[in-house]
């Protein structure tokens, strides 16, 4: 594969035009498989543009952190009609979320680009890896946190059998889990639903429906944090983040429409195997100082 | 023990998400706009995004991206357009503590209040 990055190199002489097709094609995708998985395109984006395009990191993290803002704002509607997310248990995390997320977009102004490109790595690997593995309820014989119940965060979700009640745990573990959520998100650009679904689910006992759509409504609101930041320190360029958030809101759009006539399992293999590629490249890419 | 204004609660946020979608399809429509005539006037001009120069301050704070703009600038557009899309949270923020006011429910007006403080410092703080 190394040998084709030379060609889409910006130094081998594209123009402003052949790059934003060819980015927004590249985003589409993205999106498109994304949205169809349900692993989000995000987590591609950025190796798409530093491994593939040559674009430097920290330009490529501005882009993709607002192409996260679009495709969740984009989706709430979606998941709001089923009547799944929880606004209590989203706004109380997103304070940890939002700091964690301006701690992250702090990071990356002092640590070198091939640090960023390590951890990238190591968080497309996991990704990867609980991307391959079923989804499956934790159940939970806990007695719920009182501070949740102090909190109202205990909540009813509409089932098959009528409505179900929850009940929410370890709420300060979970709190403490979404800190580092958001940090991964302000430093990296992705919306790291993987690790906000793994602290609601694994942590803090939440059914998994709830968790999923409450972690999509949180991702937008992480990423402005950081993406604030990002634009004031002039890693948002207009040029490239065009195509790229205008490739993924499509992408994601046409995915959404798809995902009722499709058999998901095999492809959520193809991408988690795609993703695992990319963690290695990308592993590769920062030892051999090419990020 | 569970909170008697689930139902509402739900009607106030597909409100939101509507508005949220409204918000995002007007951004990407500036951004697409703004790309038209970013690509027309340069967009033979090579790239140059492997080595890393910042953006210029006309581009990076919102009064600055506001002038630009209004200069029918490409870029400039593009970056008011982006703009618009960060906002567009940060409203959401914004109206659901509006929502829990309504509900009359304070410690939820405090914890959006924070979490409006974290993203306004952000956006304008730096």
């Amino acid at each position: 594969m190394d040998a084709n990055y030379g060609t889409l190199d910006s130094e081998a002489g594209l123009n402003n035009l052949e790059f934003t097709v060819l980015v927004g094609l590249g985003s589409f995708m993205a999106g498109f498989l994304g949205a169809l998985t349900g692993l989000g395109g995000g987590v591609v984006l950025v190796p798409l543009l530093t491994l593939v395009f040559q674009v430097d990191i920290r330009y490529a993290v501005g882009a993709s952190l607002v192409s996260v803002i679009a495709t969740s704002s984009g989706a709430a509607v979606a998941y709001l009609k089923d009547g799944f997310s929880n606004i209590r248990i989203g706004m109380f995390l997103e304070v940890a979320t939002t700091i964690g997320a301006l701690f992250g977009a702090f990071l990356a102004a002092r640590v070198s680009t091939a640090a960023i490109g390590v951890v990238f790595g190591l968080v497309l690997l996991y990704s990867g890896y609980t991307a391959s593995r079923p989804q499956v309820e934790v159940p939970t014989s806990e007695p719920p946190d009182p501070l949740a119940t102090r909190l109202g965060m205990n909540g009813v979700y509409p089932s098959l059998t009528g409505p179900r009640a929850y009940y929410v745990h370890r709420v300060p573990a979970g709190f403490g889990l979404m800190f580092g959520a958001g940090t991964l998100s302000g430093l990296l650009g992705i919306g790291s639903g993987a690790v906000k679904v793994l602290a609601m689910d694994r942590c803090m006992g939440i059914p998994f429906k709830v968790s999923t759509t409450t972690s999509n409504f949180m991702i937008g609101v992480t990423a402005a944090a950081s993406a604030g930041v990002y634009l004031n320190r002039g890693y948002v360029d207009p040029g490239l983040t065009m195509p790229v958030v205008l490739g993924v809101l499509a992408g994601s759009l046409a995915g959404a429409r798809m995902l009722a006539r499709t058999k998901t399992q095999q492809l959520r293999w193809v991408f988690a195997a795609v993703i695992v590629a990319l963690g290695g490249e990308m592993l590769y890419g920062a030892f051999a100082g090419k990020i | 023990m569970f909170r008697k204004s689930d139902w509402t609660d739900q009607k106030i946020e597909v409100v939101i998400a509507n508005l949220l979608r409204a918000g995002v399809t007007l951004a990407a429509g500036v951004v697409l706009a703004g790309g038209v005539v970013f690509l027309v006037r340069h967009g033979f001009t090579p790239t140059k995004y492997r080595a890393f120069a910042g953006e210029p301050s006309d581009l990076r704070e919102w009064k600055g991206i506001v002038r630009s703009a209004l200069k029918l600038r490409g870029r400039g557009i593009i970056q008011f357009g982006i703009l618009c899309l960060i906002a567009t949270p940060v409203a959401r923020v914004a109206f659901s503590g509006v929502a829990f006011a309504l509900e009359r429910d304070w410690l939820y007006v405090g914890i959006a209040s924070a979490v409006l403080a974290v993203l306004m410092y952000s956006l304008l703080g730096t």
